[in-house]
């Protein structure tokens, strides 16, 4: 099956309000969507005996040991029975019948309920944890084998981000990302990418690795300036699908011998850009995470790793990547009302002038594009780009206190 | 090991409210009603009685604590049963046990939901957690896409057809037919139940009931107790529950009947043999299919083969769901737990009036309830006597 | 009838014109672009506080963001190394009569037309004074460029090796200076030339001028709508303590058209 290109709107039609699908959910159930949030397969083992369980629970079903934790689980398992629903009483799925969904016997013990997509009984099938319209995690079974144009179906249409026929607005043209981040999405199938200029009055560097490019329009567009984002979104804020922040303002150094200058950029334009870029775009995708094959579906921001614990060289600029972390959560909750995705991309030192001192591993723009629409293509909410991110969020979950103590030199 | 007799308890009063679709009373009002239709039968005042045991899924923010407050009952043994549809067996066997040991002298049994516009999508809700986590986000099919993945999986694997379970809708449409209660009142075909829209394949619609609000009450005491106030009266021969049988079964296709059947009829004295009918809980035939077999009215699998060389009529060789059951009355809620045994009581005190099955002597109840994430958790099954 | 009388008069009825040189401050003004590991001159910036809203139901109003040096903006002494010790070099410490006086108007249009990198040099004042006699002390001196008509990059003008615009050579600032002016202004976004680092000393216009007590002011415009002479500058930056210059907004009064 192939998406078609969606019609032009029908402008004297309302726009469909969006729903959601059940969000409620028990506190032992958000594991799964911590796991889906990244691209993992999770589920509930027991510490002492070694059951894997599900649906998740507060004590393990087989010995009643209260140990039990989140992990990595092989996705694999035959497909027992499948139901095509044609009635539910659940606003969300009403829109979407018929729906299909039906039981897997995974392979590492229990059965779990899934949607289905290509599916039928007796397949073996690969289940993925993603996240669903309501932002929690669910089960979705499909072939072992996956085909190119299966992100298509409409049930993972309905609950992901894809970038396929969608316009993405990339909020900071200069940023060195972009136009590997321009190739990556338009590889995906995205269908137009608006590009914001800050200063485009004084033709930033960088704009010329934009020349030329179809599908790609400039337009002023500066975090720091509210009229500036008042005029964009006024221009194109019906049309943003996707909108990725790509602004930043970096500049070496700690607190004691950092001026407050160049912090309060890296504030202005970090936290507060993510904060007046999400009160210009936000509300108007947020009303249209409904709209057809084109809905909005996602608003993302690059973040340094060391938003979670911070490299002292650069303290300023990492209180502002904490800031913008806290700023991003808050409009997860913000948007999770209207199914609109906030998805944070951490990254590790990247590839460019205000990290060239640094020895490497260093993420390269293409790297990082890669991994802004690898998370779209599937969904996720936060995505780890490069070695570097991967190991600190690692350390980070395991222990943040021991973390911090071995950035900032403790560790030998 | 079977349990003690249930000597010198009886079962009496079976009162039914008659369904409503829907209806802007409360669990109270209608539970009310069934309570006072059971002591009127019964020719008791409130006062009369020291035990209450109710089941409801609608008394929020009431327990039966606060209904008891809220009815003016003072009691010496309240109990809530919160297993739906197997609240009327358990409801019984552990009222026996209580008036048996001394703990109370007139139990009331009574169960009972309020249906308003909308309710049901909110009782399905809030109903359990691992549906909340675990079903309700794939396409909120509710109890059908449930019951779709088990008669799916069970057709897949003993060869049922859909007309093998149209034949347990059609007869108990015929059933309800001759309850002046039931809600469904027109005529069912076999054809009309194969061509019905499907809700959830392989569950149509007419596999699915109609939630709807009642009320079902009966009184439990001693024989004596009975005697002297010349009730009719059924005895219980046994009983059994059992909860989260076969947690290992990948897919429900037997339930925690078949665990405990052979010390029910142990207990009971009696086979499958001498039963005079048969109420299973059929929230869906493929479940009173799946109570045919493990009750031991067949071998495993041979469900299908039995519905077609049988007649489940109240005038045929196997009468089942004889007010027409859940499918044909409609499910008020808790109530359809008790559906069968208020049945079963008035059919073996005679008392089934236009249901009656002739000479009804032994009856054998059937409870299946609380669909949690992808099964049915609970069973429970009663074999009653009539007393004369 | 007094001075000011006549003068209200004469505003009144057009024998005197108010003429404004001072460009909108709104968020694309370029500002001066330092290396990018200095720290930045702050664009403007205009927050909304409240709009007859939930955040203030009868009245509109913003906070702002900006630089002591944006837009067209006032320069005092300690602006620069040369006169940080300079008494008195505060924009809040410069006496209220030094932010009026006489202007003359140094027309290098002709010759920017031609160079982005135009120089006014002590021989373009020579021949000015020579026209419309000597510069008086006490004076304002403007040079008129008309680099106030460019917008955006062209007015910063920026290639690989730095901004282009134009700018007077140390020793015009040294003769402006031995006319005991009251300070230089110019169209651009400084005093200098966009090449003014390359001089001896480097940014002479700053150097000398702050080093001697004088004012700047820079982004200026309509300095075409002035005469030569005659015309009387008003200049008075905010009053803020120990501010090395301010944006404010600078009028000249002229003669009226009867003159």
């Amino acid at each position: 099956m192939t998406l078609p290109y969606p019609k032009k709107k029908d402008p004297q039609k309302r726009t469909v309000v969006p729903t959601l699908p059940p969000a409620m959910r028990s506190r032992a159930a958000l594991g799964l969507s911590v796991a889906a949030a990244e691209g993992r397969f999770a589920l509930q083992h027991c510490g002492e005996c070694g059951a894997v369980q599900y649906p998740p629970r507060d004590a393990c079903h087989a010995c009643l040991s209260h140990d039990l934790s989140w992990k990595d689980t092989k996705p694999y398992g035959k497909l027992l029975a499948e139901t095509r629903i044609h009635a539910s009483p659940d606003p969300y799925f009403r829109e979407r019948l018929p729906w299909r969904m039906g039981s897997v016997q995974l392979k590492a013990g229990p059965v779990v309920l899934a949607h289905l997509v290509g599916v039928g009984r007796g397949d073996r099938v690969r289940v993925d944890l993603r996240l669903d319209r309501a932002g929690q995690g669910v089960m979705v079974a499909l072939p072992e084998h996956r085909s190119d144009d299966m992100e298509d179906d409409p049930v993972l249409r309905a609950m992901g981000t894809h970038p396929k026929h969608r316009r993405v607005l990339i909020s900071d043209a200069t940023h060195p990302v972009t136009r590997p981040l321009i190739d990556a999405l338009f590889a995906a199938g995205a269908a137009h990418v608006f590009a914001g200029v800050p200063e485009m009055w004084r033709r930033p560097h960088g704009l010329s690795a934009l020349d030329g490019l179809e599908n790609v329009s400039l337009l002023p567009l500066d975090v720091t300036d509210p009229q500036s984002l008042k005029e964009a979104a006024s221009e194109i804020g019906g049309k943003v699908d996707i909108l990725i922040n790509t602004a930043r303002h970096i500049r070496p150094g700690g607190v004691l011998g950092h001026d407050t200058t160049a912090a309060r950029d890296e504030m202005e334009v970090n936290a507060l850009g993510l904060m007046r870029l999400a009160q210009a775009f936000g509300p108007g995708m947020a009303g249209r995470t409904a709209d057809g094959v084109n809905s909005a579906a996602a608003f993302v921001t690059i973040l340094s790793a060391h938003a979670l614990s911070p490299d002292p060289a650069y303290g300023a600029f990492n209180a502002s990547q904490a800031a913008a972390r806290s700023v991003a959560q808050t409009l997860r909750a913000e948007f999770a009302p209207s199914g609109l995705r906030m998805a944070c991309v951490y990254t590790g030192p990247t590839e460019d002038e205000w990290h060239q001192p640094l020895p490497p591993p260093k993420v390269a723009p293409k790297a990082l594009a890669r991994a802004v629409v690898d998370g779209l293509q599937q969904g996720l909410e936060d995505i780890f780009c490069g070695d570097v991110a991967r190991d600190l969020a690692d350390r980070w979950r395991s222990d943040p206190g021991l973390l911090e103590r071995e950035i900032t030199g403790g560790g030998a | 090991m079977s349990g003690a007799p249930y000597d010198g308890i009886v079962l009496t009063c079976p009162v039914t409210v008659p369904y409503v679709r829907y209806s802007n009373e409360t669990a109270h009002w209608w539970i009310a009603r069934g309570l006072r239709g059971t002591l009127d039968a019964a020719g008791l005042k409130p006062g009369q009685i020291d035990g209450l045991s109710v089941s409801s899924f609608t008394l929020f923010p009431d327990t039966p604590v606060g209904l008891a407050q809220h009815l003016g009952l003072s009691l010496r043994y309240l109990d809530t049963i919160p297993m739906g549809g197997a609240s009327g067996v358990v409801a019984a066997r552990r009222a026996a046990r209580a008036v048996q040991a001394g703990d109370a002298d007139i139990v009331a049994c009574v169960a009972g939901d309020a249906n308003r516009i909308d309710s049901f999508r909110q009782l399905l809700s809030a109903f359990s957690r691992f549906s909340l986590d675990a079903a309700y986000p794939y396409g909120y099919g509710g109890p059908n896409a449930t019951f779709a993945l088990i008669m799916d999986a069970y057709m897949a694997e003993y060869g049922a057809r859909r007309e093998d379970f149209g034949r347990i809708a059609v007869a108990q449409r015929a059933n309800a037919l001759r309850n002046p209660h039931a809600l469904m009142k027109k005529p069912l075909s076999l054809d009309d139940y194969l061509n019905a829209r499907m809700i959830s394949d392989p569950v149509a619609l007419f596999d699915c009931v109609m939630p709807c609000a009642g009320v079902e009450a009966f009184l439990v005491m001693r024989e004596d107790e009975a005697l002297r106030r010349n009730l009719p009266f059924a005895r219980i021969r046994g009983s059994i529950e059992r909860h989260n049988a076969y947690a290992g079964d990948p897919v429900q296709l037997r339930g925690g009947w078949a665990v405990d059947i052979d010390t029910l009829y142990a207990q009971a004295g009696c086979g499958p043999q001498d039963m005079d009918l048969l109420q299973t809980y059929d929230d869906y035939p493929v479940i009173s299919m799946m109570q045919i077999e493990d009750l031991g009215f067949c071998e495993k699998g041979g469900g299908a083969e039995f519905v077609r060389t049988h007649d489940l009529t109240i005038g045929g060789d196997f009468p089942h769901n004889t007010s027409g059951g859940q499918l044909s009355t409609g499910q008020a809620g808790a109530a359809g737990g008790y559906l069968g045994m208020v049945e079963a009581i008035r059919q073996v005190t005679g008392q089934a009036g236009p249901t009656q099955v002739a000479d009804a002597r032994l009856a054998m109840v059937s409870g299946f309830g609380m669909v949690n994430y992808d099964r049915g958790v609970c069973s429970g099954v009663a074999i009653l006597e009539g007393a004369a | 009838m007094s001075v000011l009388d006549r003068l209200t008069g004469a505003l009144a009825g057009g024998d005197v014109r108010v003429v404004d040189l001072t460009h909108r401050l709104d968020p694309d003004f370029p500002v001066i672009v330092l290396p990018p590991e200095f720290a930045q001159c702050a664009r403007f910036r205009m927050e909304e506080v409240s709009a007859y809203d939930h955040r203030g139901p009868a009245w509109k109003w913003h906070n702002l963001t900006l630089n002591e040096h944006t837009g067209t903006h006032f320069d005092a002494p300690i602006h620069w190394v040369s006169g940080r010790d300079w008494p008195g070099g505060a924009v809040d410490e410069i006496p209220a009569e030094h932010l009026i006086g006489p202007v003359c108007v140094i027309d290098c249009s002709a010759g920017t037309a031609q160079d982005d990198d135009f120089e006014l040099t002590p021989e373009i004042i020579a021949a000015w004074e020579a026209e419309h006699g000597p510069i008086p002390a006490g004076a304002w001196v403007l040079m008129r460029t008309d680099w106030s008509q460019r917008t955006g990059a062209e007015y910063l003008n920026m290639a690989e090796d730095g901004p282009h615009s134009p700018g007077p050579t140390p020793d015009a600032i040294r003769l402006l200076l031995e006319r005991d002016i009251r300070g230089f202004g110019t169209e651009c976004v400084g005093t200098d030339a966009g090449q003014g680092a390359h001089y001896d000393p480097p940014y002479p216009a700053h150097f000398l001028l702050h080093g001697a007590g004088k004012y700047g002011l820079q982004c200026l415009c309509n300095l075409d709508l002035l005469p030569p002479t005659g015309a009387v500058l008003i200049a008075p930056p905010l009053k803020i303590r120990g501010g090395t210059g301010s944006p404010l907004r600078v009028l000249a009064l002229v003669p009226g058209g009867s003159q």
